[in-house]
């Protein structure tokens, strides 16, 4: 594997010997349960995997999840709270498991992480430092394209309830947060579209049935991943 | 490449930096208590004093969980929170603001830990260069010894433990903390630091170090309009 900037000291890509598969999408673009489908795919065929996502770290995800119910943290100390929680991750699960041969799927990564900064203002060069220095560059980034209106819907489904957060009412886009989450999400996905330009991502056509969108995954894993 | 970001707000920042018992924390300590005395606006900070971000450090730090890279994002989120909530707002509001430590002290320390210099610089992009950094220059030897009179306990990381350097914490502070001294050292110029000579009296170094902040700051501009008694 390589890493998109100088790596992490004391790290050598080349004994990396796993894969890494990446998923993004917006919050109810179905990337959990395509997640589940993968595994089971994976482990069914004998694969060994190890999950990755966001606030998941020993570290800092606590402290990170207290913060967020009181809204006391400034932007820059979010985004720099939010870095620690994936190098944390990183470095104590996700190089163990790729050095023993593992397959790693994330539940967002480096993508999600910069493209909510850069809709609340952050410094697009500031935050490419950050992490490009650090991320491996993964085999394949699915990002599960869904039309804002599946989202909403399946958003209720899930829990009857818009979240805070993936609404971008911290934007102030709008006191409704039915509209907020709409223009939200229009923000997000105008980034990620920008992004792809960069990182070339492999656009999903989500608004298919889980199992259509399993198979097709399936199908272009099996391109560099032997099953 | 070194980025060196000014700030044009009404206030000031000092800042002081040093090895581990070179002095420097008693004497930004005696200098806050002279500029409150006179009634001036002051506020002050130190390094790794976030209320909330020092609780995941210290639990990083207990089960030697962390990296250099984790080690060093830790260290500039807790900045970083102290930065946006108070240095900045205070400095709009025309307060000197004095800091034991600031970025310097990420700079040196992340660095000999074997992280990018570039990347940490990077990091800390968002804030601005204090007005005057003070160096207390010291020898290493001096500090060590000071450090290692006094408290003879030494923690994993503050000895640099981490880096493998040597398996007797105290050979190691002592060759951690060299490293640290060669890494201001190398700071001086192209942040522009005020080096002073610690190898001297609290006395005589904190009226070299009051003398130095009449001279390049216009204190009278900083006085608290209503009286304070403290």
């Amino acid at each position: 594997m390589k890493f998109y900037g100088k790596g992490l000291p004391n790290v050598k890509a080349e004994e990396l010997t796993g894969k890494l598969v990446v998923i993004e999408g917006a919050d109810g673009s179905g990337r959990s349960t395509q997640i589940k489908l993968l595994t089971n795919w994976f482990e069914g065929r004998g694969r060994a995997i190890v999950d990755m996502g966001l606030k998941r770290s020993n570290l800092v995800s606590a402290e990170l999840e207290k913060a967020m119910e009181g809204n006391i943290l400034s932007p820059v100390t979010l985004s720099l709270f939010y870095a620690t929680d994936f190098a944390d991750q990183l470095e104590n699960r996700i190089i163990p498991a790729l050095k023993a041969g593992f397959i790693v799927l994330a539940d967002r990564y480096i993508y999600t992480l910069m493209a909510r900064d850069i809709v609340r203002g952050g410094d697009p060069r500031w935050l490419k430092n950050i992490y490009e220095q650090i991320a491996l560059v993964p085999d394949a980034v699915f990002y599960l394209n869904v039309a804002p209106r599946f989202l909403i819907e399946r958003n209720f489904q899930k829990s009857s309830s818009l979240d805070y957060w993936e609404s971008g009412m911290d934007n102030r886009l709008s006191r409704d947060i039915f509209d907020s989450f709409i223009k939200y999400q229009r923000k997000m996905k105008q980034i990620f579209m920008q992004m792809h330009d960069t990182y070339g991502f492999e656009i999903v056509n989500g608004n298919r049935s889980p199992r259509a969108i399993s198979q097709e995954l399936q199908r272009r894993i099996e391109e560099f991943v032997e099953i | 490449m070194i980025e060196i970001k000014r700030h044009n707000q009404k206030g000031r920042l000092i800042a002081v930096e040093g090895l581990d018992g070179s002095g420097k924390s008693t004497q930004i300590y005696l200098l806050k208590r002279w500029l409150e005395i006179e009634g001036h606006k002051v506020f002050f900070t130190e390094w790794n004093s976030s209320f909330l971000v020092k609780k995941a450090t210290k639990k990083g730090k207990k089960s030697k969980l962390l990296t250099p890279t984790t080690f060093s994002l830790i260290h500039c989120t807790d900045f970083a929170d102290r930065y946006e909530r108070q240095i900045w707002p205070l400095l709009c509001a025309g307060y000197i603001v004095l800091a034991d430590r600031y970025f310097f002290t990420a700079f040196a320390r992340d660095v000999v830990r074997g992280c990018d210099p570039d990347w940490v610089h990077n990091n800390y992009a968002f804030a601005a260069q204090p007005d005057i950094t003070f160096l207390f220059k010291v020898d290493p030897k001096v500090a060590v010894g000071r450090i290692l009179d006094g408290r003879p306990v030494l923690k994993y990381h503050e000895a640099g433990m981490d880096l493998g350097l040597h398996n007797d914490p105290y050979e190691s502070f002592k060759i951690f903390q060299g490293r640290i001294n060669k890494a201001y050292e190398s700071m001086v110029k192209p942040f522009d630091f005020t080096v002073i000579n610690a190898n001297r009296s609290i006395n005589v170094m904190q009226q070299e170090v009051r003398k130095i902040v009449s001279k390049r700051i216009d204190l009278p501009a900083f006085k608290l309009r209503s009286k304070v008694l403290i």
